[in-house]
């Protein structure tokens, strides 16, 4: 037996790393919660109230309502979004002049800043003055997102389609393109359809770009603020207030500290949940009978 | 099973053109026997893929037609032509299980499952695989997956041909060995054409009834080995078959004699005059010399270098500039930095821009 070295000089090799981090997460989440087990009444006097912000956040119907909300968004922006984009990427050319084309009119929309998309959105929407809204109303058809909740969460899934789509067909494409000719090639001799060819090779070698897509999207929906707060600031009533929102209202609206850090730290753990969810998941599909042979 | 004919095939990547410097495949003629083993020998882009393309419907041709038997099928897809390939990497459909990926050919044809079955399992005890057959097909190594793509070639029992693009590439030496007696026997077994494209010509040899050679979108020969090696129609195929390659030196010819570097040899046949502007070359194996003592009636050379390769040394000598390779077993007599260089004049031949001319026999 060989004694294993241990070597002390390491700790400092890792300083570094445990200082970035330590500052950029660590602390300012440690801030959070110590916020959400006191309460205060301004004058910076603080007093302990242990789990009472957690319990009665778990109970709020506000809170089931923003989160019930948060999430039919995000399924709803996830089941149009990938279908979509692959479908997309799919038929995108391979090669020549139209590539270039496609590429630069995909990128477009993920270059425009959130704020600046709400308010495209806002305006384009407006009955009085807004290409949409105005043509849907010359129509005769009911569109206000103003008034109408419906119109309201129909203008903000559109509008999430239009910015975002075109990160999943980004990510498919090039998913797409990294598949050997070759591969294709097999597929004729084999005599596969053409849904063989999508559903045994297309698809399996795009799920890794797939995860990454399904991941960004998650998270970047369930964390949506400025473009509903741009819109329709939550309403109308709250049938646009999502979590992000409501949270916003209660730290800075209501001044409410301890339980906005209460609900900022499920929010966290929420999304950590979810996309830890995902990412088993979709890494482990395709993978149950791998233990069949040897 | 058919016999496959190429009519006047041409191919060129950019389309219909009038440069001939487009094509990567020159205009060519040839007929693959139904049952017959072929080797496609060739440098690396010399069109070798290419033609294997046209044949299995991959690329449809610039020029010319593809034939089964009678029937001109050069606008047929890939799919009805009933053909098999094989390409240089590895292609598995990952999803699947080797048992999914060896029956999925006859699957996509409709096949039933009775039917697969016992055809799978058969084939997989051949080819190695029983062990791993509910085994996810990515989770094996490079020479598994490609015992895999080889499979799904020879799944189907009723193809026209059996097309490999380089298979063995990627496969440990000693496998290469046992697949490609495996591939061999199968041949027998089963009577399929088949077309092998290597550039390793001991696979080449080994494998096949008929090589044909391409060099830069032509074909140079087609041949047996022996005939590759005895008589290259083309500088080319001297230098790409045989290790070493072909001696091929400029000289001068006039009717029964050659001058190399000023001295004069005497062949065995008689050459018709030809335009001293062309390139005249004369070709020997390095098997086909032999060294004398100095002062013996053949070319004064120097020898350079000698390597030992086990069997045999190849000796490396000089006239002036021109170099020869000789293989030689004993050089006991040699002393000294000179000797004769004795060609066999009955393995002697003649090239006038690269391509074999035939004299009048003496």
């Amino acid at each position: 037996m060989i004694a294993k070295q241990v070597n002390q000089k390491a700790w400092f090799m890792v300083l570094p790393v445990f200082l970035v981090v330590a500052f950029s997460a660590i602390i300012p989440l440690l801030t959070v919660v110590n916020y959400s087990v006191q309460d205060t009444f301004g004058n910076n006097q603080f007093f302990w109230v242990g789990m009472d912000w957690f319990r009665d956040l778990i109970h709020s119907e506000r809170f089931h309502d923003a989160f019930f909300r948060q999430i039919s968004f995000s399924a709803i922006i996830l089941a149009i979004e990938i279908p979509l984009g692959i479908v997309i990427a799919l038929a995108m050319p391979k090669k020549g002049w139209g590539v270039p084309v496609c590429l630069i009119s995909m990128a477009l929309p993920l270059l425009i800043p959130w704020n600046v998309v709400g308010t495209i959105w806002q305006i384009f929407g407006r009955v009085d003055i807004g290409l949409l809204g105005h043509t849907l109303a010359a129509m005769g058809i009911d569109y206000n997102y103003t008034q109408d909740p419906v119109a309201a969460w129909l203008t903000i899934i559109v509008m999430d389609v239009w910015h975002w789509t075109s990160l999943v067909v980004l990510l498919c494409y090039a998913g797409l393109c990294s598949i050997p000719d070759a591969y294709y090639q097999a597929a004729k001799i084999d005599g596969a359809s053409r849904i063989a060819v999508f559903r045994y090779i297309q698809l399996p070698k795009m799920q890794r770009v797939l995860l990454i897509a399904v991941l960004l999207r998650f998270m970047d929906s369930f964390m949506i603020y400025t473009e509903p707060f741009v819109i329709t600031g939550g309403g109308p009533g709250n049938s646009t207030t999502f979590m992000s929102i409501d949270l916003v209202k209660m730290a800075i609206g209501q001044f409410d500290l301890g339980p906005a850090a209460a609900m900022s730290l499920i929010y966290f753990l929420v999304i950590l949940l979810l996309s830890w969810v995902f990412f088993t998941v979709m890494s482990n599909i395709g993978e149950e009978s791998s233990n069949g042979g040897s | 099973m058919a016999n496959i004919t190429l009519k006047d095939i041409a191919h060129s990547y950019t389309g219909e053109s009038d440069n001939p410097e487009d094509f990567a495949l020159k205009k060519l003629n040839l007929t693959w026997r139904d049952g017959g083993a072929y080797a496609l020998l060739g440098p690396s882009g010399c069109g070798k893929t290419t033609l294997l393309n046209i044949i299995s419907g991959l690329l449809h041709p610039t020029r010319g037609e593809v034939r089964f038997d009678d029937r001109d099928i050069t606008n047929q897809p890939t799919e009805e032509r009933n053909i098999a390939q094989i390409f240089q990497f590895p292609v598995i459909y990952d999803t699947m299980t080797v048992f999914q990926n060896l029956a999925f050919p006859l699957k996509n044809r409709g096949r039933s499952g009775k039917e697969i079955e016992p055809r799978v399992i058969e084939l997989a005890g051949i080819l190695g695989l029983e062990k791993d057959l509910y085994t996810k097909a990515q989770h094996l190594t490079a020479d598994s997956k490609q015992k895999i793509s080889l499979g799904r070639g020879l799944i189907r029992k009723s193809v026209n041909a059996i097309l490999f693009d380089e298979p063995l590439t990627v496969i440990d030496p000693q496998l290469k060995w046992e697949l490609r007696s495996q591939l061999k026997f199968l041949h027998k077994k089963f009577g399929f054409t088949m077309i092998y494209v290597t550039h390793d010509q001991t696979e080449a040899l080994t494998f096949a009834d008929e090589v044909i050679v391409m060099y830069e979108g032509s074909i140079v020969q087609v041949g047996t080995p022996e005939a590759l090696f005895e008589k290259p129609e083309h500088t080319f195929v001297g230098y790409f078959i045989g290790s070493p390659g072909m001696n091929v030196c400029p000289c001068e010819l006039q009717k029964d004699r050659i001058l190399v570097e000023g001295h004069e040899l005497v062949l065995n046949s008689t050459y018709e005059t030809v335009d001293p502007s062309a390139k005249i070359e004369v070709g020997i194996r390095p098997e086909h010399l032999t060294l004398a003592p100095p002062d013996t009636n053949g070319l004064p050379v120097k020898i350079i270098r000698v390597d030992d390769i086990g069997r045999h040394k190849i000796v490396r000598v000089a006239i002036k500039e021109r170099e020869f390779n000789i293989v030689a077993s004993d050089l006991s007599e040699m002393t000294g930095g000179m000797c004769s260089l004795i060609f066999d004049i009955d393995h002697t031949h003649m090239y006038v821009n690269d391509h074999l001319i035939s004299g009048e026999r003496k």
